[in-house]
């Protein structure tokens, strides 16, 4: 399939893998975070890892947008969804989160109306078809998803519709990464750069941390040899001793990001003063808010909203995992009490999870695996 | 740690969760939720914890697509399926013939040689009659066209807004007249892993169908009968250890239960696997592995390496079996799991999934 195909390419792939075992200093081990969710899908799906060396590993960081959520807004989206007249509407990999009563599956079996949209729009579309209901969306997402969040308000105010609001839970990219560069218990060499955020946020706003951190990052994107070629660049930096932002995703990603997305996200979103983060905590200035001129679409303003803080389980050690101080089967509940059927944490639901993708795709030793299946 | 040390521990994590999946899945819901319908691991804690222990008796453990019964000395095959796809009209298809090749094809992969058929319709009151008669017909047509009689049938109709317009139930009952008997129990390393056709066709153009994604494709549905191709391998291939249609779930977890019901380990060669442009595209788009889409006219069948010339020329040459290939072969281990070398080099794990990505396609 045309720009499918040439980007999954084995033999190209064998080349880069030839330049970056070469690029391998003898005895170092190197670790790279790939920041995103969708990198981490990519790397486990398409088997990546075989072509790396074994002292190379890929450290799965906190950009899963539904493994951010705490279980808090969980509860208080059901709560949402439960009341007489509302649709909830959410995206389909927020379904199996778990609060603390249980999913949004759990809450439709016990009669909420909540349906899966693919976007806002569609969401903004069933508020039309039903004027007499009150129907929420379920704002996830970094800056990749807000900027259609965003749209959706301005159309829904545009169209002078009523019955729509947005349960806003978009959260931003940068303060995740300052608080894995400013968690002690992590040895990184470099980033792979989130390419979808990217694509609204451009590259600049990561220069600080070639700067200040003195880590290179590479803004990659989703097809296997994108990332396969960005763990080479990277290596490449180390080896010429520089330490910059480089985009290897540049024919999405523009360097200044989207202007008209960023626009529209500043019109509609403003920053929070502090957000909860699932695993990780309360990150200042780190998530987004309806902003008061359109407060008659803002959910949290149109409904009563409990807001009640839910401590993580105990058990679960998603935190580590999303910071990458973990790998997933180091979690002490990882695959036994916690497992995609009966999740405790959220890296454990959503296909970008690292826990989830580890589980589904990884879940035997390269070595075994390669042994298992060779030709 | 050094990096062998650290191989060891994650060696012994994984050990332990192997462990921990052979007790099979729980059932920790107090609600029946969308998955437990959807034919992965949701849906066999359900069959397990609740039917298995209400009902359980030799014939149903087996769990196969149709049971096996002897009757004063003849074998027979009982199968049933209930439908409730949305839209009930769809391109190649609708929801009739659906109800009447999905349990010929139950029958027709266990072996058999389908004979008769039930139909139990629930009805919602204002569906329209010119719609009943457009499913009859389709029926009927299916019914003829597989070679079954359409012989006992009932009818209850539920207020408005207590059904979507039409559900059908078919029961099948078909003749096991080959000495030939199959079990994925049977399937053993080595052998080689057969597709009679491309893959997903039926799961995304149901998706397609809905109008929700605003994506056109030129696609229809695969539903079709599979009496003729799966009798055609069976006279061609002795060595046909077991076949499977793959229906919800797809390819993968077809493979799945053969892999553990044999605790052998079934190795797919992902480029190997036939999938039409418009079916990858879709599932490019949707984030959808072709693997796990279901299809109602393809079916899955595991042979000895000796017969799968003799097999696959067979099922090339009968009806809905042109596009018949190799996807991958059986090897001892890792037991009871699915992997696939991927078309981009590397390897990963196929599981079984929770659920159902795409709902209510059969």
């Amino acid at each position: 399939m045309r720009f499918v195909d040439e980007f999954r390419d084995a033999g190209t792939a064998r080349a880069l893998a030839a330049r970056i075992a070469a690029n391998c200093e003898p005895g170092r081990r190197y670790a790279f975070m790939e920041v995103c969710g969708g990198h981490t899908h990519t790397i486990y799906k398409h088997g990546l890892e075989d072509y790396l060396p074994e002292t190379v590993s890929l450290v799965h960081g906190p950009g899963c947008p539904v493994c951010v959520i705490p279980m808090g807004r969980v509860d208080d989206a059901i709560a949402i969804a439960s009341r007489p007249g509302v649709i909830m509407t959410s995206f389909g990999d927020m379904m199996r989160v778990p609060g603390s009563q249980g999913s949004f599956l759990d809450a439709k079996a016990d009669g909420a109306d909540i349906r899966m949209v693919y976007s806002p729009l569609d969401a903004l579309k069933i508020a039309r078809a039903n004027p007499d209901r009150q129907v929420v969306f379920m704002a996830i997402g970094f800056e990749t998803t807000a900027p259609s969040t965003a749209m959706t308000v301005l159309r829904a105010q545009a169209e002078g519709i009523q019955n729509f609001s947005v349960f806003c839970n978009h959260v931003t990219i940068i303060p995740a990464i300052r608080a894995i560069l400013d968690s002690p218990d992590l040895r990184l060499d470099g980033f792979i750069g989130p390419g979808h955020v990217s694509t609204v946020i451009g590259c600049r706003p990561y220069e600080f941390i070639a700067r200040h951190y003195a880590k290179p990052l590479v803004c990659a994107g989703f097809e296997p040899l994108d990332i396969l070629q960005s763990v080479h660049m990277l290596l490449q930096q180390l080896v010429d001793g520089r330490c910059e932002v480089e985009n290897q995703y540049a024919r999405v990603v523009p360097w200044d990001g989207n202007p008209l997305a960023l626009t529209a996200i500043d019109q509609v979103m403003t920053l929070r003063p502090h957000f909860e983060w699932r695993g990780l905590g309360f990150i200042s200035q780190s998530a987004l808010r309806v902003r008061d001129s359109y407060a008659a679409f803002d959910a949290e303003r149109v409904f009563d909203v409990p807001g009640v803080r839910v401590a993580d389980p105990k058990a679960c050690q998603c935190g580590e995992v999303l910071k990458g101080v973990l790998k997933p089967w180091e979690c002490k509940v990882f695959g036994t009490a916690c497992t995609p059927e009966t999740p405790i944490g959220t890296c454990m639901v959503s296909s970008e999870g690292a826990c989830a993708a580890y589980y589904n795709f990884g879940r035997f030793t390269r070595q075994r695996i390669s042994e298992a299946t060779a030709v | 740690m050094t990096i062998g040390q650290t191989r060891d521990a994650e060696q012994q994590v994984l050990l332990r969760i192997e462990r921990v999946r052979r007790r099979g899945p729980r059932l920790i819901e107090s609600h029946i939720t969308l998955p437990h319908g959807a034919g992965g691991k949701a849906s066999r804690a359900l069959v397990e914890h609740v039917f298995l222990d209400a009902f359980g008796n030799r014939v149903l453990a087996e769990l196969g697509d149709a049971a096996a019964v002897t009757v004063d000395g003849a074998r027979l095959a009982i199968t049933t399926d209930s439908f409730v796809v949305s839209p009930l009209f769809f391109p190649g298809g609708d929801i009739g013939e659906l109800a009447v090749n999905g349990t010929v094809n139950d029958l027709a992969v266990s072996g058999a040689r389908p004979l008769y058929l039930s139909v139990g319709l629930i009805l919602e009151e204002g569906f329209p009659i010119a719609d009943v008669r457009r499913i009859a017909a389709s029926m009927a047509s299916a019914a003829a066209q597989a070679g079954v009689q359409i012989v006992t049938g009932d009818t209850k109709v539920v207020q408005r807004g207590k059904a979507d317009g039409c559900y059908i139930n078919t029961t099948g009952v078909g003749w096991l007249d080959r000495p030939h008997r199959m079990v994925a129990s049977a399937v053993r390393p080595g052998d080689v892993v057969l597709v009679s056709g491309p893959i997903g066709d039926h799961g995304i153009t149901i998706l397609l169908a809905r109008g929700e994604l605003d994506i056109d494709a030129d696609l229809a549905s695969d539903t079709a009968p599979l009496h003729a191709a799966t009798a055609a391998l069976l006279d061609a291939a002795p060595g046909v250890r077991v076949m499977r249609d793959a229906t919800r779930g797809g390819v993968a977890t077809v493979l799945n239960e053969i892999a553990e019901a044999a605790q052998v380990a079934v190795v797919v060669d992902e480029a190997a696997v036939p999938v039409r442009p418009a079916v990858t595209g879709a599932c490019e788009l949707l984030g959808i592995d072709p693997l796990y889409v279901a299809c109602e006219g393809r079916f899955v069948a595991i042979v000895d390496p000796t017969d799968v010339e003799a097999g696959l020329a067979a099922l090339r040459a009968a009806p809905f079996g042109e596009g018949a290939t190799v996807i991958g072969e059986v090897r001892a281990d890792p037991p009871a799991l699915v992997l696939a070398r991927t078309a981009f080099g590397g390897t990963r794990i196929v599981d079984t999934l929770v659920g159902d990505p795409l709902p209510r396609i059969c």
